[in-house]
């Protein structure tokens, strides 16, 4: 049962989906994924694709569950939406594609990494398919929470419910897996939340850990509103940053790419007009891609400013649990003296506002700006 | 007419600037000065006003003073001198002495003729300031203004900045700067009409204006006359937001020259001079509490609200009320 052997902290679901590979009577053709970001649903997903492929179950070993959980798999697809939205035009590819019987595996399994972002007419348009279930065709959807997907959808799949993990499963995958060193492994799972992808990031890239350490450092930063005003342009400043850091050498090694497949000559001046065109569309997703993902970024950037707020009722309170701070205890216990836990709620609220506000299309600097106004520490 | 106000690097000593235009004479008045500045940091400025005048004034100012250093001198409104006046400079002009930059502004007119002859025999650098009164001169003058910002700009959206504010030559060198300030990138017919809306002469900045002002009356005349034209809420809201966030970083940044705020601030100097005359009467909290408002406003003009243009009235209130009560 190897193949298991990633998704941390979540016995109950994997119970559900392993009984659904031993088990025909308990499989189905449509499953909906749902946890909080981080929590492993596409890691999930996958290991279950490698398990419905592999001879014995999910060995975790043979050719079958390596490829399907890398992704190469001939009869797995992974549809992940780098903009901010999976069009209609996408499903109804997904859907052909769904009609077709497995060309090598017993399966063919196709997995939405982003569930949550079907546009309406998407979401339409793979209702039919599951609908119409195609015999050895399973669909696995992944959502942050069932409200996430669109009712219709919901109710023609059968829902698996993933936990945040524990700080101490996250970080003994990030020693196990990826060869961190414990006591980092542990700063990074705990800094987290719990959240894998972003773990492995701190524990791996210091720019990632001194930009997470500027954000914290805010909270004890503001006192006047110029600050506030500052701080608001630091928080969209270090977001960006990080968005950059990501996405600059990607967006160059794409355009190399599409270059050289269409035969185009890098150094020339000015590009025949099909080259054009094509490389304006790529330009279009790649910025699309960036939107996205700089307002991911802020939005990181806010929970992680919320997490020290967080710390903060819990000093105030004396409640026995460990800080996701503890690396930048000062700052917490500086919130926390300053500010009585009725401030503390109203700072919180005003991330949470912020968040939504953003999430609603926002100018991110405007509604960081509102926010960083309630943060202000008592002159 | 695209190079008249360009000014070289090194300033001659006798400088006219001749012409009604006030925005152009002011423009290269302040350039002129400004490389004087470039070249001696401490230079001392003295401006001399053709009303308030007083006989040998020139004189006095012109000589070498106690403590030595350079000295600019600039005469307002030749084209109103008195015969004083006058005598006083075609004197100067006899022997001019060392260390000393004359800058003579005149508007039009004969009167001060031989002092302009004088001017120009002697070789002063002519800036010229012509009217600008045709829509062509706007548009040469709006072209002209994003070519020395280095930024490229296409016809069109020249030609819609100049429909939409071309009345007043001042308001519409203040939305090229902004343009300038406030996007990347070439300027063209769709930037310039998010940011002013077409052929109306209700935009954002008048909203915002009137807004910070505190004159409630006006501000939701302009808003409602923006909205009844089909101007789109969204952009009024982000200029809103940019001009209370610019108050507050202004009021925040303390004394000091505007052009020195101006580039720790990002902003362009006649943008903190404005931020600084618009401060009177607003405190901190003041500005914090219409930001607020206006952060509101956004989320309920991007679909969060079933009302978009009341959110951005309601705003808009709060900004003047804000305001009177920090005047009364
Ligand atoms: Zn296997």
């Amino acid at each position: 049962m190897s193949v298991w052997r990633d998704v941390i902290g979540q016995e109950p679901a994997v119970t559900t989906l392993s009984r659904a590979v031993e088990d025909p009577a308990s499989m189905t053709h449509a499953w909906l994924l749902t946890g909080p970001p981080g929590s492993g649903r596409s890691v999930a997903a996958r290991a279950f694709a490698a398990a419905l492929q592999c001879p014995v179950n999910g060995c975790g070993q043979c050719r079958e569950c390596r490829t399907a959980a890398d992704g190469t798999h001939a009869d797995v697809d992974v549809i992940a939406t780098e903009g901010l939205s999976i069009k209609v035009e996408q499903a109804r590819d997904l859907v052909a594609l769904a009609a077709h019987r497995p060309s090598v595996g017993t399966w063919r399994v196709i997995i939405v990494e982003d569930a949550d972002r079907l546009t309406e007419r998407a979401a339409d348009a793979l209702l039919k398919a599951l609908e119409e279930p195609v015999p050895r065709t399973v669909w696995m959807l992944c959502a942050p929470s069932v409200e996430d997907v669109i009712i219709t959808i919901r109710s023609r799949s059968r829902h698996v419910r993933l936990r945040t993990p524990s700080v101490e499963s996250v970080a003994d995958l990030l020693v196990r897996r990826d060869g961190v060193d414990p006591p980092m492994a542990m700063y990074a799972a705990r800094a987290a939340q719990s959240h894998v992808g972003l773990a492995r990031r701190l524990a791996r890239d210091e720019n990632a850990r001194i930009r997470r350490h500027d954000v914290i450092t805010l909270a004890s930063k503001i006192r006047t509103v110029g600050d506030a005003i500052d701080a608001a342009a630091d928080l969209s400043t270090i977001a960006t940053e990080e968005s950059q850091a990501s996405s600059a050498e990607r967006d160059a090694a794409e355009k190399a790419r599409l270059m050289e497949v269409l035969g185009a000559d890098p150094s020339a001046r000015t590009q025949p007009p099909h080259i054009r065109s094509q490389l304006s569309s790529l330009e279009k997703e790649q910025k699309a891609r960036a939107t996205r993902f700089s307002r991911d970024m802020v939005d990181r950037a806010l929970v992680d400013l919320l997490s020290v707020y967080r710390d903060a009722l819990v000093l105030r309170t004396g409640a026995p649990t460990a800080l996701v701070n503890e690396d930048s205890r000062n700052v917490v216990q500086q919130v926390a003296q300053v500010l009585s836990s009725e401030r503390v709620l109203v700072a919180m609220d005003a991330i949470g506002t912020a968040r939504e506000r953003i999430a609603a299309n926002v100018q991110p600097l405007l509604a960081l700006e509102a926010m960083a106004l309630d943060l202000r520490l008592p002159r | 007419m695209s190079d008249l106000v360009e000014v070289q690097r090194r300033v001659p000593p006798l400088v006219l600037i001749a012409g009604p235009e006030q925005v152009l004479a002011e423009r290269g008045l302040g350039e002129v000065l400004e490389s004087v500045r470039e070249r001696t940091p401490d230079v001392e400025v003295i401006r001399l006003h053709a009303a308030t005048y007083e006989p040998g004034e020139l004189t006095v100012h012109a000589s070498p003073s106690l403590f030595g250093g350079d000295k600019a001198v600039v005469v307002h409104d030749l084209d109103e001198a008195t015969d004083e006046l006058q005598q006083d400079l075609l004197a100067y002009l006899a022997a001019p002495p060392d260390d000393v930059t004359l800058v003579v502004v005149h508007k039009g007119g004969n009167r001060g003729k031989k002092v302009l002859d004088t001017l120009k025999k002697a070789r002063a650098r002519v800036i010229d300031a012509p009217a600008i009164k045709t829509d062509r001169d706007k548009a040469d003058f709006a072209m002209n203004e994003f070519r020395r910002a280095k930024r490229r700009a296409t016809g069109e959206a020249v030609q819609a900045l100049v429909d939409a504010i071309g009345k007043d030559l001042r308001e519409l060198a203040s939305a090229c700067q902004q343009l300038i300030a406030d996007t990347t990138g070439v300027i063209d017919e769709q930037v310039v009409l998010t940011y002013h809306g077409g052929k109306v002469e209700a935009t954002g900045f008048k909203v915002a204006d009137a807004a910070v002002a505190g004159d409630a009356g006006e501000a939701l005349r302009l808003l409602r006359h923006a909205i009844a034209v089909g101007v789109d809420p969204v952009p009024i809201v982000a200029v809103l937001a940019q001009q209370i966030r610019q108050l507050i970083k202004v009021g925040s940044a303390g004394r000091g020259r505007s052009a020195d705020l101006a580039r720790d601030l990002g902003m362009a100097p006649w943008q903190v001079d404005k931020a600084r005359r618009s401060l009177q009467g607003w405190t901190a909290e003041a500005l914090a509490r219409s930001l607020r408002a206006v952060a509101a406003a956004d989320f309920e003009v991007k679909g969060g609200g079933r009302d978009p243009v009341y959110a951005v009235e309601r705003a808009v209130l709060t900004i003047t009320r804000e305001k009177a009560e920090g005047d009364r």
